[in-house]
């Protein structure tokens, strides 16, 4: 069977000098073709094998104007590449939205973005990878059975597998309503003649519940169960835009990075806090619900999402309700992606800071001097002396320092000191378009719905949305078996 | 005294029964040019319908036509034979239409007796198959050489074709009433269970039922609702000419049952075999009896009872929707509270059935026996229910009989194509608890899957393999392409903002036109089809009935279709990974204990057959893949 032509970005997506974006398999030439401008002007696919060209990428069927980068390509004939198929290797300039523009282009030229590990799997099945390498394939799968336990840890964080699993779980729900409706033994079969003892109205639509072993017929009015239907879709279209509208941020769900602020009593975290959230209030959320005593912002910086926590202040204490707040807080710090440590430079520091130092040592973090407008009693140079982390001077009150706290975050954050720490939960362009896909199946659906078709033809779009949220959490092994295999792989690796 | 000289007869197929597996499978190796006896216990009994006097149904007329399409002859003999006929679910999607008739049971099974007695190459013999014979090859591989029956009588076979229906064993209950009898009171095949464990054949038990047959003259029908029967009646087969069925039809009427039918129900549920222990086989659970109806769902008051009548020339009528095995008195009782049947008499009591028949995993998808060349099974004796699973089954086995003794490629059909081959795929892969019956849901692909494109779908296979004459297929290719020079014409033909068009778009509730739209999307309007618009294409050919449907079909859901066409694509993706039969899946590491087992005992044709193994998760089969994979490099 041939392989169709996939692509992906091949050098991670942390901001780096170079970006590599590879593509591979029997169209790789062509699809470069279309997007890459050779500066010699001669057509990629004439260029001899192994060699490199220098020219511009340009949106897919886009004029001169709609350059996206200067690029580097280099054009390998198959077998001698890493997939042993023909590909291509477009070097770009390295920030992650060069990076996604040009792979986008790529893609829109006529390749499919790459599984996770998809270039290996090729290249294992293509024989390029030897059967050492293989058993080591093998040996990954072996802690695969335990994988397939913890993989609603692993694939993805809780909160998105359990968003899209309920999600799919309400689609099921649908599906198989309709499904059992098509066969009830005892009503449908004889659709002109249905029950009309219970009453005569228009169309009837039998739902069926499932019992302990029977499927029990139930009856719906037609209009009903098109609201009910149309009602579920329309949640599961929400949801899914929620997530494609967070595909930029990087992950799934608006998690953010979890950001936790830390400092002794007064030492101004709540300040800041709202300082952060006050200037993005329209995109404030309170986290409702959480029976947490501990507050719990998203805020939004250029495309970064933090998910702020503030804590109750630490110090030592006995009193004990104040203790378990701090203990809390403790915790809270433990499971956190970066700390935010506001230092009182108005008071000299103590024992609860010293705690506090202690605990940030080896965690990403910031210190933030508070309190620059007034008179410090204690300099940058001292924090500096106990601790690694950034030290930057700031006002809660006249926003002073703001700036660079932000700035300071986003380059944690591009240096990669701050990651989201989860490859799976960062989004892939494969879950985008699988999201994405899904989407279009819904539409459909509604499309259906509107058109009043009969209920049978909504379960087959209902049923491409299943699948392609399925894709989503990496469960389509249905699709293509060997997929699975390789996905402990880095993408485009 | 002389000596008994045994009878040694040579046969190429022996057919172990002669109800619808078996007619059909009979018929196909006879009609394939080979030699073929079938035995049955009754020859009176051929293609006898012991249960409900009707033929197609919701899924089940999709199998009809699809038999049909392959050269099979349960379609024609019910367009002969039937007395009411009604497409069902008219008012739903094209995908489940279904077509179901009520035959006159009687000239049904004579029908098909003439059929088999007509037929050249074909010996039927009333006599009762005792024992398979089976030798081993050089290679150790097992293979079947004939039957010997309860008479001594040696057949000698290069193919056999278990169809014992639910004679093994069999014995009928009702109340505290039980007979070592097949269904009718005919006589049970007792002695083949025991060979077919000799051979290592694993065989369960499992139940079904029948509710009882009332004289019509004691029915009160004025307090029933009449069901008349469709005009233009459609016929099941392709090759019928539909004016050959519009016949006088007879109806079946509409009933209920009432508070005091469960009343009696209830009052005597510790006097039914069912729940006091009686019966232990597991029976369908869509096809369950009154008592388990009233007992599972006691908020419902009323459940739905047809009248069904038996044929043209008997009086019975067939009380569908209350099969029992309630004792006699119960029986009298209950049917007699339902409306209409107050002074109904019993012809017939209903009764429960068990029967040996085969534990599932046996089998490969040809219907041949993994372990025993040459041995086929089909019908209800691989677990099904219903005489039209059944028939497919036959004819399929017939067929892959027959390949098999001409050395020729044996007929799979799978999921996508056709719902003989989802049918037979869940027998084959799936665990078997309870008689299996086809339905819609069952069929993933079902909008290409319609009752009305079966001979567009199978008609290819039926001609390849020598069941579809040339002319029949020929005339199958002329009305394709008709079809697509229709589909292709419509979408040119332009219809402009005219008048006429606007008043006709007005009068059928549709938009009016800004500017000239072509057929086709006036086509795909949901308020609008194809025949509808006639009248604003004067350039239409004349084309039949048929090829309209497909035309409307075919353009009207052109994106469900497209859209479905991709999903069969990815399953035949899968599908077509095979796994060879002599994987060794103790060597496969990593596979769950449970998995191994059931990979084992099922031992699937391809990687799509083993990830719908109940207890095969995704990542098992996705060890078998890699496993597969290293095999295969290691061979180069």
């Amino acid at each position: 069977m041939a392989n169709d032509t996939i692509a992906a970005i091949a050098s991670g997506m942390t901001a780096s000098g170079i970006g590599i974006i590879r593509i591979s398999g029997p169209e790789a030439f062509a699809v470069a073709g279309k997007i890459c401008r050779l500066k010699k002007g001669r057509p990629l696919g004439e260029t001899a094998s192994h060699t490199i060209h220098y020219g511009v990428v340009t949106e897919a069927g886009g004029s001169e104007d709609a350059v996206i980068d200067e690029v580097l390509i280099l054009k390998m004939n198959g077998p001698k590449t890493y997939t042993a198929e023909d590909t291509v290797e477009i070097d770009c300039h390295g920030g992650p939205a060069v990076m996604r523009r040009v792979l986008s282009a790529v893609l829109a030229a006529g390749a499919r973005p790459a599984e996770p590990g998809e270039f290996t799997k090729r290249a294992f099945l293509n024989g390029r990878i030897d059967l050492s390498e293989a058993e080591a394939v093998m040996s990954l799968i072996e802690a695969k059975n335990d994988y397939a336990m913890k993989s609603a840890v692993r694939v993805l964080r809780g909160s998105v597998r359990h968003k899209v699993e309920s999600m799919r779980a309400l689609l099921l729900t649908h599906i198989a309503r309709i499904e059992a409706s098509l066969d009830d033994p005892e009503h449908l079969g004889l659709d002109e003649d249905i029950d009309d003892m219970a009453d005569n109205d228009e169309e009837a639509v039998f739902t069926i519940r499932h019992t302990a072993d029977y499927l029990e017929p139930e009856r719906m009015k037609a209009e009903d169960y098109r609201r009910a239907l149309g009602e579920a879709v329309d949640s599961v279209l929400d949801g899914i835009g929620d997530m494609l509208a967070h595909y930029e941020d990087g992950r799934l769900l608006r998690e953010g990075i979890k950001t936790v602020i830390l400092g002794r009593p007064n030492a101004g975290k709540s300040s800041l806090l709202n300082l952060l959230t006050g200037e993005d209030r329209a995109i404030v959320t309170d986290i409702a619900g959480t029976t947490r005593d501990i507050l719990e912002e998203t805020v939004t910086l250029d495309g970064l999402t933090l998910l702020l926590t503030d804590t109750a202040g630490i110090r030592r204490t006995e009193e004990p309700v104040e203790k378990i707040g701090v203990e809390k807080a403790r915790l809270e710090a433990e499971k956190a992606d970066l700390l935010i440590y506001v230092a009182d430079v108005t008071r000299p520091l103590d024992k609860d800071d010293e705690d506090i130092l202690g605990f940030i040592k080896g965690r990403p973090a910031i210190i933030l001097m508070n309190k620059t407008d007034s008179v410090p009693v204690i300099t940058a140079d001292e924090l500096r002396q106990k601790s690694t982390a950034p030290v930057v001077p700031f006002s809660a009150l006249t926003g002073d320092g703001l700036g660079e706290l932000k700035a300071m975050i986003k380059d944690l954050f591009q240096k990669g000191e701050v990651t989201y720490n989860d490859e799976v939960t960062v989004a892939s362009e494969r879950q985008r378009q699988a999201l994405t896909a899904a989407g279009d199946s819904l539409r459909l659906v509604r499309q259906s719905l509107a058109d009043r078709m009969p209920e049978d033809f909504y379960a087959i779009d209902l049923t491409d949305a299943y699948a392609s949220l399925g894709s989503v959490l990496g469960e389509d092994i249905g699709e293509d078996v060997v997929n699975e295999v390789f996905s402990r792989f880095c993408m485009g690796k | 005294m002389s000596e008994y000289i045994p009878i040694k007869i040579n046969t190429d197929v022996v057919v172990i029964g002669a109800g619808h597996a078996g007619c059909e499978a009979a018929l196909a190796c006879a009609r394939l040019g080979l030699d073929t006896t079938v035995f049955t216990v009754s020859v009176d009994s051929i293609a006898l319908m012991p249960c409900n006097p009707n033929i197609g149904g919701s899924s089940k007329g999709h199998l009809v036509r699809e038999i049909d399409a392959l050269g099979g002859e349960m379609g024609k003999t019910i367009d002969a034979t039937f007395i009411q006929s009604k497409m069902l679910n008219r008012s739903k999607g094209p995908a489940v239409h279904s077509l179901r008739a009520q035959a006159d049971k009687a000239e049904y099974s004579r029908l098909m007796r003439k059929k088999l007695e007509k037929q050249e190459h074909l010996t039927i013999v009333q006599q009762e198959a005792a024992e398979l014979m089976v030798e081993t090859d050089d290679n150790a591989h097992r293979y079947i050489t004939g039957v010997r029956t309860i008479s001594g009588a040696y057949y000698y076979a290069k193919a056999v074709i278990l169809c014992t229906g639910v004679y093994l064993k069999a014995r009928c209950i009702y109340g505290e009433v039980s007979t070592f009898t097949g269904p009718n009171g005919l006589m049970a095949a007792n002695h083949l269970s025991e060979s077919l464990k000799a051979q290592g054949i694993e065989l369960v038990r499992f139940k079904t039922g029948t509710p009882a047959r009332i004289d019509g003259s004691t029915i009160d029908y004025r307090k029933m609702k009449i069901q008349p029967g469709d005009t233009p009646v459609v016929p099941f087969s392709f090759s019928t000419d539909p004016a050959e069925v519009q016949i006088e039809q007879i109806p079946c009427y509409l009933t209920y049952t009432t508070g005091e039918t469960h009343r009696v129900i209830r009052d005597n549920i510790d006097r039914s075999p069912l729940y006091s222990g009686v019966i232990h086989a597991t029976g369908p659970r869509y096809c369950p009896s009154i008592e388990d109806k009233v007992m599972r769902f006691p908020e419902k008051d009323h459940h739905q009872v047809f009248i069904e009548p038996e044929g043209r020339y008997t009086n019975e009528m067939y009380i569908d929707g209350m099969s029992s095995s309630m004792p006699e008195d119960v029986q009298y009782a209950m049917y007699r509270s339902v409306p209409g049947l107050e002074n109904a008499r019993i012809v017939r009591n209903a009764y429960a059935i068990e029967y040996d028949c085969l534990k599932s995993g046996q089998l490969r998808n040809t219907l041949e026996f993994r372990d025993i060349r040459g041995l086929f099974s089909a019908g209800q004796f691989n677990g099904s229910s219903g005489y039209e699973e059944a028939a497919a089954q036959g004819l399929i086995a017939g067929i892959n009989a027959a390949m098999a003794i001409k050395q020729e490629p044996m007929l799979i059909l799978d999921r996508s194509e056709s719902y003989i081959g989802v049918l037979i795929d869940d027998l084959v892969t799936k665990v078997n608890t309870e008689p299996y019956r086809m339905m819609t849901s069952r069929a993933e692909y079902r909008l290409l899957l319609r009752q009305d494109n079966a001979d567009i779908r199978l008609r290819a296979y039926g001609h390849r393999v020598g069941l579809i004459s040339d002319a029949d297929y020929d005339s199958l290719l002329a009305m394709e392409k008709a079809i697509d020079e229709e589909i292709a014409r419509v979408s040119r033909v332009v219809v402009g903002a005219n008048e006429a068009a606007q008043i006709f778009l007005a009068a059928h509730g549709s938009t009016p036109l800004i500017s000239g739209v072509t057929m086709q999307e006036l086509i795909r309007r949901p308020e609008l089809d194809y025949r509808m618009l006639a009248p604003l294409d004067p350039e239409r050919p004349v084309l039949s009935d048929r090829i309209g449907e497909q035309v409307n079909i075919e353009i009207k859901y052109a994106g469900y279709i497209e859209r479905q066409k991709r999903q069969v694509e990815q399953f035949k993706k899968i599908e077509s990974k095979r796994i060879p039969d002599t994987i060794d899946y103790d060597d496969v590491k990593s596979l769950r204990l449970e998995a191994r087992q059931k990979l084992k005992d099922f031992r699937p044709d391809n990687i799509g057959q083993a990830s719908r193994i109940a207890g095969v998760t995704p990542a098992d089969v996705t060890m078998i893949v890699v496993y597969l994979e290293q095999l295969k490099r290691e061979k180069h």
